[in-house]
């Protein structure tokens, strides 16, 4: 008996080993907000005889997170979804494989990366948005800069997420105090505090829960995006002229998403490929409406609702990858000190 | 042939050393020494943090709080359960356990589908209420079987004599019946505490950002902030705490048990007053509000549909959908827990076998291997995960080598309650039967053959079910070292159960029934071979 029971551990065991894949699939480690058209992704398998297996991690710092503590065998080829934020992190863990993506070219110079471990893919700006036809009702002007949103004024109306859980929350205090600098910002916070902020633990629950436009809540001003208002018109019940939403463009903070080809890969090569096609114009040309961000290459077009209703700050604001690594911490620390506490 | 069952002990006995005592050190190291800033430093930013220091306040007043609502639910019904006797007792009885089986996480999900039917602002959905709750309907389990299992046997000639001498009958109880109850309480009352200061697929899933306690810290200090030497540090601080808490358990279990008992049916009867009655019917009522409410909630709402009923939840577990959060279908993940979770069962069952056939022999080494694989169930699961993900982070168990790991983990769990279930039943044998078999003339394997076998194997596929259930709703400890390439559904369930969509809930909630489900009939079918008493827990 004891015999026939060493035999059915080690076959079971076996069974639970044998998660083999097939040969020649490449596997795209990533965060839960990946997505990409049915028919690009397709159209790449095909050309490339490879069959891409999509893995979704978590948000964006649990995925770089699962990746780093596993780097010798991270169970992938490729991470997508590496920002700004933890670009620093995601180097020093030393994850990826240096790689010079074939069309780094096309790329616009100010997303180009200080590193050739990474490649930059998309961008975006978290803005602070506002529901304009809440502020029309009331005949109150919509507020431009950080400052606007501290006046009294304008007390009560802000949601913003909590930098610790939400990444766009965590970009939003990155752009305050890139702004204002740590000392101001921090005081900037506790004003906002003042002013009866409301902080929620992530993008949903503030944009569809607080939010007035889209959640039905009692809050005209919430920190989204800068593809927010196209959302908005691409998503509305009836179609719309002019975007029901608007963004405070000078209380943007941009973000770069770069992805790399893993140390640990088990194909190199179908890396390599698959990297390259995330920069390749179908791909980009897919970004905004999949994921409402913004392609790094310049020649390739914006679909049409993007080009008429997404607008972006003229001289950008973000944070040095480097001064953000050094921070992150001290600063949420900082933040839940100020303003939650 | 002593000797060679004493040998038996070894392989537990390294089992434990490579997957606890190692990965344990690693946790202390990491924790205490191996810092950049020198040694001691992730533990003392620990406790300089404002928020950690809050985790830990909060983590000991809410299990105090969740044992103190435990206490308030549980005591009634175990006064009413041991006391009287009325129709449905038994159906009553097995209910209340039915929580104590279930997967945390499944749990977790209960109450989210429960709070999310209940009118808004009646019970905040995320937060300290909806972790009590979740708490004490885990935990009333422990109560009634720990006092109403002493409560039933305990004489009521005192209480008797008492109200024979004019005491009232809440006087008659204070005076005669507490004081002998008091040890069993006090049990009951720690191992709740315990529990509930080491839950944490509960507290993940139904806390909120607001209330994270050790163990989610822990947890958020390795996935979101890759700091391992403070999740480590919090590990040393969770883990003082429990050796703390055990050592006051142990100091009443030895207190306990001078009590002279009685056969339990003697003890019990049928409620005579209208007083009585009543409490009867309102210890039923609150259990049934408490246990019967979330369960219906995760049923009725998996089967939810946009505004009507249906399976649509159910059907599209076999396909990974475009919005999806899974590599794999949920059903892959059910099938994936299922070869694991038997993996674990087969490794926790060979070992489990070999300590108690160890043990049994009565060799010094035995009993040390039966004592030292209870370790495991003392150490909070996420600190078993964390050591386990700092020790296997490279080498032969780490990337794809990691399948192995989840079962291995599980098996470490599982491995005491296989010993706890087969130990007794092996001490219990009674050797006249060995004696008489063998003087009809077997020989002692023969006697081994006729005797201990046909005893054992009940026993054997009693704790195996055990273990199956125990290993395939595992979270804490799995969540740190599965991959997500080959999630587990008690890993998907939480996955999604953080996603925002009706889809993802629906999905969750599907997963979460079918997982309960799953426990359920395993549990059941064990419960049928079932002999002797299980070991305690």
């Amino acid at each position: 008996m004891r015999r026939s029971l060493a035999t059915i551990a080690t076959g079971a065991l076996l069974v639970a080993g044998c998660g083999a894949e097939a040969p020649r699939t490449v596997t795209l480690l990533t965060h839960d907000s990946f997505d990409v058209s049915e028919e690009v992704l397709a159209a790449f398998e095909a050309e490339q005889g490879l069959e891409v297996r999509v893995v979704p991690l978590g948000d964006a710092g649990a995925a770089l997170n699962a990746v780093a503590l596993t780097a010798d065998d991270p169970g992938g080829d490729v991470l997508f979804g590496v920002d700004s934020t933890f670009l620093t992190r995601a180097l020093a863990a030393d994850v990826f494989l240096p790689h010079l993506a074939a069309d780094l070219d096309a790329v616009d110079p100010s997303f180009l990366p200080p590193d050739d471990r990474v490649t930059p893919v998309d961008f975006g700006d978290v803005c602070v948005n506002a529901d304009l036809a809440w502020f029309a009702d009331r005949g109150l002007a919509v507020p431009r800069t950080l400052e606007d949103l501290a006046d009294p004024a304008y007390r009560g109306l802000l949601v913003v997420q909590n930098p610790a859980t939400s990444s766009p929350g965590l970009a939003f205090l990155l752009g305050t105090i890139e702004r204002l600098g740590e000392e101001d910002a921090f005081r900037y916070w506790a004003e906002l505090r003042a002013n009866d902020v409301l902080v929620t633990d992530g993008w949903t629950d503030a944009y569809y829960g607080a939010f007035t436009h889209a959640g039905g809540g009692d809050r005209p001003l919430v920190v989204s995006y800068a593809s927010s208002p196209p959302a908005e018109v691409l998503f509305a019940e009836e179609p719309l002229d002019v975007a029901p939403t608007g963004v405070l463009l000078d209380t943007c903070h941009r973000q770069v998403e770069y992805a790399g080809v893993l140390r640990g890969a088990t194909d190199v090569g179908a890396a390599r490929a698959l990297v390259d096609a995330l920069l390749s114009p179908a791909f980009q040309a897919d970004l905004p409406l999949t994921m409402f961000v913004f392609p790094v290459r310049g020649d390739v077009a914006l679909p049409e609702v993007f080009a008429t209703h997404a607008v972006l700050p003229d001289a950008p604001v973000a944070m040095d990858p480097a001064r953000i690594d050094a921070g992150r911490e001290t600063w949420i620390a900082r933040f839940d000190a100020v303003v939650l506490r | 042939m002593s000797r060679g069952r004493t040998a038996l002990a070894v392989g537990p006995l390294a089992f434990l050393l490579l997957l606890f005592v190692v990965p344990l050190g690693r946790v202390l190291t990491v924790g205490l020494l191996d810092a950049e800033g020198g040694p001691l430093t992730p533990l003392l930013d620990v406790v300089a943090d404002p928020r950690l220091r809050e985790a830990a306040w909060f983590t000991l007043w809410q299990a105090v709080a969740s044992t103190g609502l435990t206490l308030a639910v549980g005591l009634p019904v175990a006064a009413v359960l041991s006391r009287l006797e009325f129709r449905g007792r038994r159906v009553v009885e097995a209910a209340v356990m039915v929580p104590f089986v279930l997967p945390t996480v499944v749990v977790g999900a209960a109450f989210v589908a429960l709070l999310g039917a209940l009118p808004s602002g009646l019970v905040p959905q995320r937060g300290v209420l909806p972790i009590l709750l979740a708490h004490a309907f885990f935990n009333v389990a422990v109560v009634v079987r720990t006092v109403g299992g002493l409560w039933q046997h305990l004489d009521p000639a005192p209480a008797l004599a008492a109200r024979g001498l004019g005491a009232g009958p809440l006087r008659a109880f204070l005076v005669a019946t507490l004081p002998r109850l008091r040890p069993a309480v006090a049990a009951a009352a720690v191992v709740v505490l315990l529990f509930t200061m080491t839950s944490f697929g509960v507290v993940l899933v139904l806390g909120g950002s607001g209330a994270a306690t050790l163990e989610v810290e822990i947890h958020r200090a390795t996935v979101r902030f890759l700091d391992l030497g403070t999740a480590a540090a919090l590990s040393v601080v969770q883990l003082v705490a429990v050796v703390a808490t055990l050592g006051v358990y142990a100091r009443l279990r030895r207190r306990a048990g001078s009590e002279r008992l009685r056969r339990a049916t003697a003890a019990r009867r049928r409620p005579r007053s209208a007083g009585e009655r009543t409490a009867v019917a309102a210890a039923l009522a609150v259990l049934g509000l408490l246990h019967g409410a979330p369960l219906a909630a995760l049923v009725l709402r998996s089967l939810r549909v946009g505004d009507g009923w249906g399976l649509a939840h159910y059907r599209t577990l076999d396909a990974p959908t475009r919005a999806a959060v899974l590599s794999v279908a949920p059903l892959e993940a059910l099938w994936n827990s299922i070869t694991i979770a038997a993996a674990a069962t087969a490794v926790a069952v060979l070992l489990g076998l070999a300590a108690a056939v160890a043990a049994a022999s009565g060799s010094r080494l035995g009993r040390f291997a039966d004592g030292a694989l209870m370790l495991p169930l003392g150490t909070s699961a996420v600190t078993l995960g964390l050591g386990l993900l700092l020790t296997f982070r490279t080498g032969p168990l780490a990337g794809r080598g990691a399948v192995l790991l989840v079962p291995l983990a599980q098996a470490l769990i599982a491995t005491p309650f296989v010993v706890q279930t087969v130990l007794p039943v092996l001490r219990d044998i009674d050797d006249r039967l060995r004696e008489a078999v063998a003087t009809l003339g077997a020989a002692p394997r023969r006697v081994r053959r006729e005797v201990d076998l046909p005893i054992v194997s009940r026993a054997t596929l009693v704790a195996a079910g055990f273990a199956f259930a125990i290993s395939v709703g595992e979270f804490g400890a799995t969540v740190f070292v599965a991959r997500a390439t080959s999630p587990t559904v008690p890993v998907a369930i939480e996955r999604a159960l953080g996603l925002p969509g009706a889809v993802n809930l629906g999905r969750a909630l599907a997963l979460s029934v079918l997982l309960a489900l799953l426990t359920g009939v395993v549990v059941l079918l064990v419960d049928r071979v079932r002999v002797g008493a299980l070991g305690r827990f």
